[in-house]
């Protein structure tokens, strides 16, 4: 429930800002978004392009790169996860603190890319973590990473402190720990974590 | 070049950079796994294996250039055992090379050196005419020379932006460097249509021909670049805390970096003048007069010496050939794209790739698809040493010789 | 550079027995290779690295190649005794009948090696060693020994074929992860099902999917005759109580 807009014009002019506890809450946590530095391919080369100085990430928010999941808030997963990586991804994702979210960035994210016909490629991240925002492309433009940053912010914006949509650190009964996979003999197991992933109908 | 400066104190040590009266094993082996003395990594065993510290560094590491993993195992701060670890990003790309025709592959191509795309499309469309016998326009060969330097001078500008990142300058050289690399970029996206996957060298020639604009445009970014390598130089080239952190480590002695199959600016850093550009004399590359740089002690500050001289070299040979640009077609009209079937037979073609030799070695049977697609990697092939450049220095020092490797992951796993 | 057939010549006359034979190459870029038997294999590569003329110091690539077995139908004229009935008298007769056999020609699996010279600045020259079958004879000699630059790149030829290079210092997996059993780039691999996804699904993937949804959607149904079981046992048991 936010504050009536003429309402917030009259007291602004008079120097007096009035805000919700939710607005002032989500904008602190949308405004410092500190991503991890976990690039794994092509596309990590054009996120290190975003960060640098032609297509600033800073100004959103994004200066602080940092190496360790337990310091992160954002894990832009950038680039093909492979099986073999995708245990790792996992536990990386388990050790992040709440609240966090992911950024798929790039379709081998995605879905695999096009490397999918692989055995050794995972056919998107998705499969074993909860995704917030995905961008196709292939590697995605800095400005199609900064529009993905930006939808982000937005659905951070959107979060109610309470009741059915809150975030997940503030539901006691969310789920924080994702199993991790292992590494089979001739593939993952499990292939997928079915409460995050269920594969989609083929109509043909 | 200039190196009166002095070198560090390990540089007057035991050259390989071993802890002084360390006991090298290697001729007490058994017989069955004795294998010549120098071409193995004279490691140390100590006998209480279980007191040794085991990091593993990677795959998630800042520095790691990606996703590789190197099991170290220290005594203290010193290396005594460094094993790497592939395969976090491998994603069967020649098994893709089979199943689909030769010119699907060329975007594949784009995505092994993701830096260089480039130089890998050159590789493999020499490859395959060479299977298949083409002969390529001359308009067409100036233009691959003039991408494939200007991909070999952003490369090499990027790849010192990233050692010197991880020597702790925070970010700022690789700012630089990508400040010059995005107006080289610009250049690619107007000619290829993309900033970094570019698939534009095709069997025969190249995609879409250069307008006389383009033409102009890359003659004035190629003006301000020598203008750029001067500042890079002068930052960078005397800097004390370079000179002291890399001068003396990882030292790869020529023998060994022959045997062990290094190539590139790795190959010449250590003083053996093995260019590809010179040997093969590939494309039209033997029109052009340029120098190859060669190192005298192949430590890490030769190695970046060697690049930086290799990115005037590489100016050299832009303004040249910007300046020779004949007129003419780009592809050969009589060439057939469509229903590609080369005779079967075999070809293994390579070009100087920045990385290194990148060569593709093709196998037709006749089919529209390769029978065999096989890439040589030139950044896997120079971490064969890593182990012999890495032993007895410390872990801040591993980072930095494996970042002088410069290596790409998507080329080392494919 | 000498050509293949001199270099042939020349590896004959330094290593006694050592079994080489010229593998010519169609295509028009010229590279034939030399096909060496594996039992002498290393003491040639150790000839061809130190000799003064050909000082080939570089090994470029080690590929691995996965020859399938080949069908192979031909017709064969073959003369054979008989014993058949002639006038009425049991004799050997000599008949010549043609006939058209098919036999499988077994396929091998195969290491080609480029070899360049940094020296003398010449090259390449290719050599091939072919292992005896698919199966169970995959060993071939490494020449890690010779060449360092061999190390990486054979453990991935082990990886990805299952050619096992006796020699070799340190014969591990490469790129898969160390529990991986099979090896993905020979011709018959199949992949495993991942449950892949694809809008416009065709072939195998549509198959798959296919076979996926009916499973699913039986088990779904199986737990839903489950739920409504009790439902409708609870339903008789109220119909039973209203009666």
């Amino acid at each position: 429930m936010a504050v009536d807009e003429g309402l917030k014009t009259e007291l602004g002019k008079q120097g007096v800002f009035v805000t919700t506890l939710e607005e002032l809450y989500n904008w602190g946590r949308r405004s410092s978004l500190w991503p991890m530095q976990f690039g794994l391919a092509c596309c990590a080369i054009e996120m290190i392009a975003t960060t640098m100085a032609r297509y600033d990430l800073a100004r959103f928010g994004g200066e602080v790169f940092r190496p360790s999941p337990r310091q992160a808030d954002l894990m832009i997963v950038s680039g093909t996860v492979t099986k073999k990586m995708a245990p790792a991804v996992v536990r990386l994702y388990n050790q992040m603190a709440e609240p966090r979210y992911v950024i798929a960035m790039g379709a081998c994210a995605i879905s695999g890319g096009p490397f999918k016909q692989g055995y050794n490629v995972l056919k998107g991240i998705d499969r074993y973590i909860p995704v917030d925002v995905c961008i196709p492309g292939c590697p995605p433009r800095p400005e199609a990473l900064i529009h993905s940053f930006m939808t982000l912010q937005k659905k951070i914006d959107g979060q109610h402190l309470t009741g059915k949509g809150r975030p997940r650190h503030l539901d006691a009964g969310a789920r924080g720990e994702f199993p991790v996979p292992v590494y089979g003999e001739h593939d993952l197991e499990p292939k997928s974590n079915p409460g995050v992933w269920n594969a989609p109908k083929v109509r043909r | 070049m200039s190196e009166s400066q002095s070198h560090s104190a390990a540089a007057g040590e035991n050259p390989e950079g071993r802890k002084p009266g360390s006991q090298n094993l290697v001729s007490q082996r058994p017989e069955s796994q004795k294998l010549e003395g120098w071409n193995r990594p004279a490691r140390t065993e100590p006998e209480a294996d279980g007191q040794l510290l085991e990091v593993s560094m990677g795959p998630h590491h800042p520095s790691t250039h990606g996703v590789f993993r190197m099991d170290v195992a220290l005594d203290g701060e010193r290396v005594i055992r460094l094993r790497p670890v592939f395969g976090y990003l491998h994603r069967n790309h020649e098994k893709l090379g089979e199943g689909q025709s030769y010119l699907s592959s060329m975007p594949y191509t784009d995505r092994l050196d993701y830096f260089c795309s480039l130089s890998n499309n050159w590789a493999y469309a020499l490859a395959v005419e060479k299977l298949a016998g083409q002969q390529v326009p001359e308009r067409a060969e100036y233009l691959r020379v003039i991408l494939a330097e200007l991909t070999r001078f952003q490369n090499h500008a990027s790849s010192i932006g990233f050692l010197i990142q991880e020597m702790g300058a925070s970010g700022t050289p690789l700012m630089y460097a990508f400040r010059e690399r995005e107006k080289i970029l610009d250049l690619f996206e107007e000619l290829t249509g993309a900033r970094m996957m570019c698939n534009y060298m095709r069997f025969g020639g190249c995609r879409v021909d250069a307008s006389p604009a383009w033409l102009e445009k890359a003659r004035a970014r190629v003006a301000a670049l020598p203008g750029f390598v001067d500042e890079f130089e002068r930052l960078l080239a005397t800097n004390e805390i370079l000179m002291a952190r890399c001068q003396g480590v990882g030292i790869l002695r020529p023998e060994l970096a022959v045997n062990a199959g290094v190539t590139g600016p790795m190959l010449r850093a250590s003083g053996v003048g093995y260019d590809i550009r010179k040997v093969d004399g590939y494309g039209i590359y033997n029109r052009f007069s340029f120098r190859v740089p060669l190192g005298e002690h192949g430590d890490v500050y030769d190695r970046f010496m060697v690049r930086l001289l290799e990115m005037r070299e590489s100016v050299k040979i832009l303004e040249q050939a910007l300046k020779e640009i004949p007129a003419g077609p780009v592809m050969d009209p009589r060439l057939k794209l469509r229903n590609f079937r080369p005779k079967p037979g075999e070809a293994y073609g390579r070009i100087e790739a920045p990385k290194g030799e990148l060569g593709f070695y093709l196998i037709s049977d006749g089919g529209p698809n390769p029978y065999r697609y096989r890439v040589r990697p030139p950044s896997l092939i120079n971490l064969t040493i890593l182990e012999d450049m890495c032993l007895g220095h410390s872990v801040a020092d591993v980072v930095l010789i494996s970042g002088s490797v410069d290596i790409v992951l998507g080329e080392v796993d494919r | 550079m000498k050509t293949v057939e001199q270099i042939k010549a020349a590896i004959e006359a330094a290593v006694a027995g050592a079994g080489v034979e010229v593998v010519p190459n169609p295509s028009p870029s010229g590279q034939h290779s030399l096909r060496i038997e594996p039992g002498r294999a290393v003491e040639v590569a150790r000839f061809l690295r130190d000799d003064a003329e050909l000082a080939l110091d570089f090994l470029s690539n080690v590929t691995g190649v996965d020859w399938l077995d080949r069908e192979i139908e031909e017709t064969v004229t073959e003369t054979r005794t008989v014993t058949r009935m002639v006038d009425g008298v049991e004799q050997a007769v000599e008949e010549t009948v043609e006939e058209t056999r098919q036999r499988i020609e077994p396929g091998f699996l195969e290491a080609v090696y480029h070899l360049y010279s940094v020296a003398k600045k010449h090259g390449p020259v290719v050599l091939r060693m072919r292992t005896v079958n698919r199966t169970d004879q995959v060993e071939l000699p490494s020449l890690t020994p010779i060449w360092r630059s061999a190390e990486f790149q054979e453990r991935e030829v082990f990886d990805l074929y299952g050619i096992i290079f006796t020699g070799h210092p340190d014969l591990r997996r490469l790129l898969m992860w160390p529990g991986f059993k099979d090896h993905p780039m020979r011709r018959d691999y199949v992949e495993p099902d991942d449950f892949e996804y694809e809008p416009t699904a065709h072939d195998r993937v549509l198959e798959r999917a296919l076979a996926h949804q009916a499973a699913s959607e039986a088990a779904s149904t199986a737990a839903g005759e489950k739920a409504s079981e009790p439902a409708e046992a609870a339903e008789q048991q109220g119909t039973e109580a209203d009666a």
